[in-house]
């Protein structure tokens, strides 16, 4: 009896649902170790990274934050030599084991660049580009979704009158938001971002600010920053990375005003070295 | 740096620095320059007055000479100079090789930078560079030995044929697409390749919707450039198409191409004679051709600074 209904609400809930019933850690991660060839870029670290919140990664240049961003998303696969040992369980499951698809792990966690990375197609084409893929083909669908992650990004009102123009024609500031967009269009659950405003001027990088705690009410954000003020403005959690050990994890309030390591201390104060 | 003397003693130009080395090395450079330059206006020049004396000096129609099958210049009686036939086989040999030798070396070349980059590369190169190592004059004796004979028993006609010359301009031309693919796929850069696939694409969803339009100006650069090297390949497609003047019916039927014309009859006509100046003229049509691939490939690559 018990079973049955039980049963039946699993197979009532929606994947939406499901997810609001989840506990509040989105990924776990347990004694995370990242090889290059012989030399360990990441040396066991372990933190849980809350639901809908952002957390920041900070610490200076080659301590590892990009390579710890880009394992969540099995991006690292593609460096030969790579390898991760450890495990990050997404709801509850390992996500670095060899059995993941990395394909439909990467629908789930996207990532946008350092870079801007816009495909030489037009605007549009940008964004149905994984979509399409994702096997939809409905022209209606797709202009529904178009609009709505373009919006979502705050890039609509710029774009609209152009959508079929190649989106290199774009600024560097809006490409960015392109590219934010074409992730949020994947309908993702975490969204890693590894140092996305640093190529932008600050009215652009503003907006993107804006529109990462925005983001927040319905994804998961892992972002890397070098930018202490924007890491201090828009993170939840703030984790202080240093030559690949996790030197610090807490709120970030509690970073940014009252540290309890030194070095975190010396980081973010700017007295380093 | 010390600055004992003025600043207009350190850094006006000075009259007599500009004649050593620096204006030395400028002259030798404009000299090669100009050489080569002037090199290749002479040799326009020179085919173009040759080419065009079969039209001005011996009074063959221009219409004529492009669109006439006949071809019988030895007839002393009733010369016919139609020279259709050998164009139509320079471009069919030329389209159809490219035909064969673009998905194989575009293939290659993926192969070689997205599927297999490390050992794919390692064992594609040397083959590819062996394949340019080699003259064409051993392409077409092996075409002569081994297609041409496998082509007479197995699919019909007489193995000289429009098929046999195919074949192997594809082989030669090979070497030259893949070779030029491979650096346009190679140059695409990483992100474009990790952008796609961070949102969910697989790798072939990506190689064909992201990286081949990416790099289509280049690639199509590559085929035109395979293209031009059919197009001028005399020796060893002379040894397997048979080399006959009629309009081919099928691609198994004998054919010839304009450059197999020019070297099976330069030999034996007097320089001056009305046949001579045809040949000359073929060969301004080359040139003319020429000079469409280049066009072509020139209008290619400045679509490609504008992406
Ligand atoms: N593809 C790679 N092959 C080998 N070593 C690498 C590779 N990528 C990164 N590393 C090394 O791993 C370490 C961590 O690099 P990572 O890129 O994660 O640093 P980061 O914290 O993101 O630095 P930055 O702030 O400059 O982006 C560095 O020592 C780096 O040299
Ligand atoms: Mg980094």
């Amino acid at each position: 009896m018990v079973t049955a209904i039980k049963e039946r609400i699993t197979l009532d809930v929606t994947a939406q649902e499901y997810r609001e019933f989840q506990p509040e850690h989105i990924l776990t991660v347990k004694n995370l170790e990242i090889f290059y060839g012989e030399k360990r870029a990441v040396n066991g670290i372990s933190m849980d990274i809350g639901k809908n919140n952002v957390t920041a990664l900070i610490g200076p240049s080659g301590c590892g934050k990009s390579t710890f961003l880009r394992s969540i998303n099995r991006m690292n696969d593609l460096i030969p030599g790579a390898r991760a040992e450890g495990e990050i369980l997404y709801e509850d499951l390992n996500i670095l084991s060899d059995d993941i698809n990395v394909v439909a792990l990467r629908k789930e966690i996207g990532m946008v660049f350092q870079k801007p990375n816009p495909f030489p197609k037009s605007i549009y084409e940008n964004i149905t580009h994984a979509l399409k893929f994702a096997g939809m083909k409905k022209k209606s669908v797709l202009d529904e979704i178009v609009e709505e992650s373009l919006q979502k990004a705050a890039l609509w009102d710029e774009v609209k009158d152009r959508l079929h123009k190649s989106a290199l024609s774009l600024s560097g500031g809006q490409q960015q938001r392109l590219c934010i967009a074409r992730t949020i269009a994947m309908k993702p659950t975490v969204i890693l971002l590894d140092e996305p405003s640093s190529a932008l001027d600050p009215i652009s990088n503003a907006k993107v600010e804006d529109l990462i705690v925005d983001l927040k009410k319905d994804y998961s954000i892992i972002i890397v920053t070098h930018n202490m003020q924007q890491a201090s403005r828009i993170s939840d959690k703030t984790a202080f990375f240093l030559s690949g050990d996790l030197i610090e994890y807490d709120d970030t309030e509690k970073i940014f005003t009252n540290p309890s390591v030194q070095k975190t201390e010396e980081y973010i104060s700017g007295r380093f070295g | 740096m010390e600055k004992l003397l003025p600043a207009r003693e350190r850094l006006l130009k000075s009259k007599k620095s500009s004649l050593d080395g620096e204006f030395r090395g400028k002259i030798m450079v404009i000299l090669c320059a100009v050489l080569m330059i002037s090199a290749t206006i002479a040799i326009t020049i020179f085919l173009g007055t040759k080419g065009l004396q079969s039209f001005t000096k011996n009074g063959i129609s221009i219409i004529e000479f492009l669109t006439s099958t006949k071809w019988n210049p030895t007839d002393k009686a009733n010369p016919a100079y139609g020279v259709l036939p050998f164009i139509f086989g320079s471009f069919a040999v030329t389209f159809l090789s490219a035909l064969i030798a673009a998905p194989l070396g575009i293939g290659g070349a993926i192969f070689m930078t997205e599927i297999a980059p490390s050992w794919g590369r390692k064992i594609l190169q040397p083959v590819v560079e062996l394949l340019v190592g080699i003259p064409s004059v051993v392409y077409g004796f092996i075409g002569l030995t081994v297609l041409v004979p496998f082509i007479r028993e197995h699919v019909g006609g007489l193995g000289f044929s429009l098929l046999s010359g195919t074949i192997v301009l594809a082989i030669m031309i090979l070497p030259t697409i893949t070779t030029i693919a491979t650096d346009a796929m190679s140059s695409l850069p990483n992100h474009l390749r990790e952008g796609s696939l961070a949102l969910g694409a697989t790798r072939w969803q990506t190689i064909r919707k992201v990286l081949v339009p990416a790099a289509l100006p280049s690639l199509l650069t590559a085929i035109i450039l395979g293209m031009a090297r059919a197009f001028g390949e005399a020796l060893a497609v002379q040894m397997v198409i048979g080399n006959v003047r009629n309009l081919p019916s099928s691609i198994l039927d004998a054919s010839a191409t304009l450059t197999t014309i020019i070297t099976l009859n330069m030999g034996h006509t007097t320089y001056g004679s009305v046949e001579n100046n045809t040949l000359w003229s073929m060969g301004l049509i080359l040139l003319i051709m020429s000079f469409a691939f280049i066009l072509l490939i020139r209008y290619l690559s400045s679509r490609r600074k504008v992406r």
